[in-house]
């Protein structure tokens, strides 16, 4: 967009450091907006766009003659740059994807090969890795069709490349919010700024639960961990923790043993909730001593060759307090769904923060619909997510062929 | 002028893929450290990050100034290169 001749050149004020304004910047390029940008961080900027803001503490701000917007959409972008209300909803028509799925795991993957398929606009966000917790499992061995197994890393790379075969579109970047329009669509605010769609997939998976000790976060990436395929080689012939009963823990404790000199297994309860095949590998492997009964209170460190590191974990082992002294400790006690994007949406959840759908996978807002590991009910298999995603799409296109009917219902047009 | 970004990876670091998919997509030219195949960079990517993880991506601007982003974090690496 050309800014028009007589229009003053408008102004933004931001900083490096904050992800909306380089939001509002990216917006403004791809107008092709000209713009002046002052960085609040620089003397005296701040207090000069306080001054003119009536003492407003939020960036972005973008100026245009003496109107000014805090953090702005694209729409009040749009107003504020001249735009017609016509030209605006003709734009925004033109931007409208049919579904944007949020997260890049398994579950929006097989998804978004079900509905590229069928011609049907998708739009994929993903703010950490593309597969998701499946991209940095070390080794998958209970994904159908790899007779010998699959690492996570190439797993993910073939479902990625599958669902860009039928021209599905992968955006790195986060999803902060969704709202429903009052024509039915919805409005996603995100890092890359702002976008619409007919209807949305949720499939955000969950994340690693933190155990809620002293020095867990202190020595978070520098001690504690929660990818062993990430940051396992920095343990060569070292000692090392693993906490968590479940298969995660077994098998990442397995890929551990590559570096590690020797692995204490911590294990609250009496008894693995792993799989057979797991426990007798762990049973088998002499690099590996298990605890039960044992809970970890506190992570401690000290100074070692001019490096502040862990040096061990406290432990509650059969009412009795002792220390394992180990160089790290990687965390696997469970998952947490990924929804803080989804306040203000109406979406609900059940006791635990999961999502709750229909059968149909549909949450309790008409048109956003939830598969994977966030879903409530979900069985935490990357079978299962691949096999919702493929169910979310037919439900998925099957609201969509009704949309326009619904829609022109919702607008009287 | 450019700058200069080195990125220091494991071979088994979905995250360090991710990072070197993001520079292709900006077409930023880089290097690579692996540390399975230089572990005694270990030492100096803690002294640089205090931290002990992958990736660790180093933007050495053209006043010799470096930044460290520890993680595949999108926010502050692009707002670095």
């Amino acid at each position: 967009m050309n800014n028009k001749e007589n229009m003053t050149k408008p102004l933004m004020y931001g900083a490096p450091w904050c992800s909306y304004c380089e939001a509002l910047k990216k917006k403004l390029e791809s107008m092709d907006v000209e713009y002046d940008y002052k960085n609040v961080d620089d003397e005296g900027v701040r207090e000069e766009m306080n001054a003119k803001t009536n003492d407003n503490q939020t960036i972005p701000v973008l100026f245009v003659g003496d109107e000014y917007k805090v953090n702005p959409n694209d729409e009040e972008v749009r107003k504020m740059l001249g735009e017609s209300t016509d030209d605006i909803e003709d734009k925004q028509e033109d931007s409208m994807h049919d579904v944007i799925m949020i997260g890049a795991g398994p579950t929006s993957l097989a998804a978004a090969v079900y509905t590229s398929r069928e011609d049907i606009g998708t739009l994929i966000f993903e703010k950490g890795i593309i597969g998701g917790l499946a991209a940095i499992t070390d080794m998958v061995d209970n994904y159908p069709g790899f007779e010998e197994g699959v690492a996570g890393m190439d797993l993910a790379d073939k479902l990625q490349k599958q669902a860009e075969r039928f021209g599905a579109t992968i955006e790195l970047g986060e999803v902060q919010s969704v709202k429903k329009q009052d024509d039915g669509s919805f409005v996603l605010q995100t890092t890359s700024g702002e976008m619409k769609a007919k209807s949305v997939l949720i499939g955000t998976g969950s994340e690693w639960k933190k155990i809620g000790i002293p020095g867990e976060t202190e020595y978070y990436g520098r001690g504690v961990h929660n990818c062993a395929t990430c940051d396992g080689a920095f343990y060569r012939d070292k000692k090392l923790v693993v906490v968590g009963g479940g298969n995660s823990s077994a098998q990442e404790a397995l890929f551990l043993t590559k570096f590690a000199s020797h692995i204490d297994i911590l294990i609250r309860s009496d008894a693995w909730k792993a799989s057979e095949v797991l426990i007798k590998e762990v049973e088998n492997n002499d690099k590996i001593t298990v605890h039960f009964n044992t809970t970890a209170t506190a992570i401690v460190g000290a100074e070692v060759d001019g490096m502040n590191k862990v040096t061990g974990v406290d432990i509650l082992k059969d009412e009795k307090n002792d220390t394992i002294v180990t160089d790290g400790v990687f965390v696997f006690i469970g998952l947490l769904p990924v929804t803080y994007f989804l306040e203000g949406s109406g979406v609900q959840m059940d006791e635990y923060g999961f999502v709750k759908t229909d059968p149909k996978l549909m949450t309790d807002v008409d048109g956003i619909f939830c598969a994977g590991d966030v879903r409530s009910g979900a069985t935490m298999q990357i079978a299962s997510a691949v096999g919702e995603g493929a169910s979310a799409a037919l439900s998925i296109r099957e609201y969509l062929e009704n949309y326009d009917r619904r829609r022109a219902q919702a607008t009287g047009k | 002028m450019s700058k200069k970004i080195t990125v220091f990876t494991t071979n088994t670091c979905g995250y360090c893929g991710m990072v070197k998919k993001w520079l292709d997509s900006k077409k930023i030219a880089y290097n690579t450290v692996n540390l399975d195949d230089n572990p005694e960079m270990q030492k100096t990517i803690y002294e640089k990050s205090g931290a002990l993880t992958v990736p660790v991506t180093l933007v050495e601007n053209e006043n010799g100034q470096e930044d460290v982003v520890i993680g595949f974090n999108l926010a502050k690496l692009s707002t670095l290169v």
